[in-house]
């Protein structure tokens, strides 16, 4: 088990999200960046859906109490035990008794870490997703706090190739590593100031040609009014033609739906089911574990491409995790 | 009975479908879509994830590892010959239970006041018409009820209150409508109901779907207090 020394800023337990349910006005939730979370569980023999921890800005501080195999992903955080550095992207194991702390970077935003065996946590409505405003899933549906202690689930899938190894090679230290990581050039083009691709969304034609251009033209600040919900971007205003009432509908995650103020709101995990808002874009889910990076204060601008290209971007990106399993099996049957 | 009328597709991101049936909020159009839902659900297409129904659209989220947007249009040709707009005779009616005025509900006087009426008949003509759920959104069980009467019709805050509690029944220009979780708000508070909205242990997880008819009536704060206790026993 792992007990919580600190909580961080906000660190929650997440999955890929609760499907099915919207339907009920249940909100997805998940993972703000599923890239780094699929990749964490993957490093750990996990399914790609284990709920693993999502933390925000400030890191927690975890006391490990008993001998663990982890992975830390994402970006903007560096991982430490002892005043080394836990090197992300890789397999770790960590004996019991040691103390994982993060150290802010001043890029990204958030990482994830994920156990072998996942968080034992219930399922409600079949995800272990924490949505704080109806206060389910994740650890009591709330965010960590001081003194809490996570269980660990049972490893579901084949061991590691390195874990007999990394295990006797911590004896001398508190943790080990191998000495390989996932490749930069498999991971999301993670940035601090990024250009995200986007599709038009539903009502893109009913923005003056003045706005579409500023959209694509020009950059966003992301306000400090972000959360999981949606990230607040202030900029150029951006206009219809003309007011029209527009029947609420679906949203999802990446859509760029702009209020009467004229600044758009990029809709991310926690967003509400149905919205009422023009839609001028849609970020394409490819790039979202890339907004999912930036942090309040940084800017981002718009790049349109086709619907075929996204569809066939987020193909690539599945077939990228596809293919790290694939290396992981031939390294465990070695 | 009758064929319906699918009027567009357009996407929702890249990996979502919207088919729109209409262009106005009516029953017609909520019939439709009702129907075109529970079809998706009866036939799901290789790939699609879930459908969300609004007002005029239905909503289809697909896997793309399974299948492209091209692939889902493509299922959809001859949609409209399938699908049969039924009524909606067979869907529940849920009575719920208000109890109106006081701390429960600190804008009725507010309500009747804007509309020249006393409470009581703020509450009378709130209690004495049927509703329908088009659809459930902005939090979880959260209903969208069409029918209310223009008589009790009253704006919304100027500034929305912080947080709204549970069960609170409220009122937003024409609209009605009970917060299920306590989420801040702007409509105005007219009762609390003891029932809960959203239920995250059972299945489906909500007391309303979209398509269910609603009545409220009035109860005393004793039968309130008596019921929520029966209620979280339960």
């Amino acid at each position: 088990m792992i007990r919580v020394l600190h909580s961080g800023m906000l660190t929650t337990i997440q999955d890929l999200g609760r499907f099915g349910f919207q339907k009920y006005g249940v909100i997805v939730s998940g993972a703000m960046d599923a890239f780094a979370l699929k990749v964490a569980n993957v490093l750990v023999g996990n399914r790609e859906n284990t709920a693993a921890l999502e933390m925000t800005l400030l890191g927690p501080s975890l006391l490990f109490e008993e001998d663990c195999l982890i992975a830390i992903t994402g970006f903007g955080m560096t991982g430490m035990i002892d005043d080394r550095v836990v090197p992300t992207w890789r397999p770790v194991y960590v004996r019991a008794g040691s103390t994982l702390t993060f150290k802010s970077t001043t890029d990204g935003c958030r990482a994830y870490l994920a156990v072998e065996g996942g968080f034992r946590v219930p399922m409600v409505m079949n995800s272990a997703s924490t949505y704080l405003k109806a206060a389910i899933g994740g650890y009591e549906g709330r965010a960590l706090r001081q003194g809490d202690v996570l269980q660990m689930g049972d490893a579901v899938e084949r061991p590691l190739i390195a874990k007999g190894t990394l295990s006797v090679m911590a004896r001398e230290s508190r943790f080990a590593y191998p000495n390989w990581s996932v490749s930069k050039d498999m991971l999301p083009r993670y940035q601090g100031n990024p250009v995200l691709r986007v599709i038009p969304g539903g009502q893109f034609e009913d923005f003056t040609e003045a706005s579409r251009k500023v959209l694509l033209g020009e950059r966003f600040e992301v306000s400090s009014r972000s959360d999981r919900m949606g990230y607040r971007l202030s900029g150029p205003s951006l206009e219809l033609t003309e007011q029209v009432e527009l029947i609420s509908e679906a949203v999802t995650a990446g859509t760029v739906q702009v209020p009467s103020d004229g600044n758009p709101i990029i809709l991310l995990a926690d967003r509400q089911t149905i919205g009422g808002y023009p839609k001028i874009a849609q970020v394409i889910q490819a790039d979202l574990p890339i907004i999912a990076q930036v942090r309040p204060g940084q800017r981002v601008g718009f790049e349109l491409v086709t619907l075929d290209q996204a569809q066939r971007w987020l193909r690539e990106q599945h077939q990228n995790i596809n293919r790290l399993k694939a290396s992981l099996k031939h390294l465990s049957e070695r | 009975m009758e064929g319906c009328k699918l009027l567009d597709f357009y996407p929702l991101g890249d990996a979502a479908v919207v088919i729109r049936v209409g262009s106005e909020i009516n029953i017609a159009n909520h019939r439709t879509v009702m129907a075109l839902v529970s079809y998706l659900e009866d036939h799901p297409f290789p790939g699609m994830v879930e459908c969300v129904p609004s007002f005029t659209t239905v909503t289809a989220f697909y896997d793309v590892m399974q299948i492209t947007y091209d692939e889902v249009i493509a299922q959809f040709k001859g949609l409209e010959d399938q699908i049969v707009t039924g009524t909606d005779e067979s869907s529940k009616t849920v009575e719920i239970p208000v109890c109106y005025g006081g701390e429960f509900g600190p804008d009725l006087e507010a309500v009747a006041r804007h509309n020249h009426l006393t409470p009581d008949e703020v509450i009378a003509i709130h209690t004495g018409a049927d509703y329908l759920v088009y659809m459930i959104g902005f939090a979880p069980g959260f209903p969208y009820i069409g029918g209310m009467s223009e008589k009790i019709a009253t704006p919304r805050l100027p500034s929305p209150r912080l947080a709204i509690p549970p069960g609170t029944v409220g009122i937003a220009g024409a609209q009605t409508g009970v917060y299920p979780i306590e989420t801040p708000g702007g409509w105005r508070l007219i009762g609390r109901t003891p029932l809960a909205l959203f239920r995250p242990k059972e299945h489906p997880p909500t007391l309303l779907r979209a398509g269910d008819h609603v009545r409220f009536y009035a109860i005393t704060e004793d039968e309130y207090q008596l019921m929520l206790e029966e209620f979280s026993r339960n």
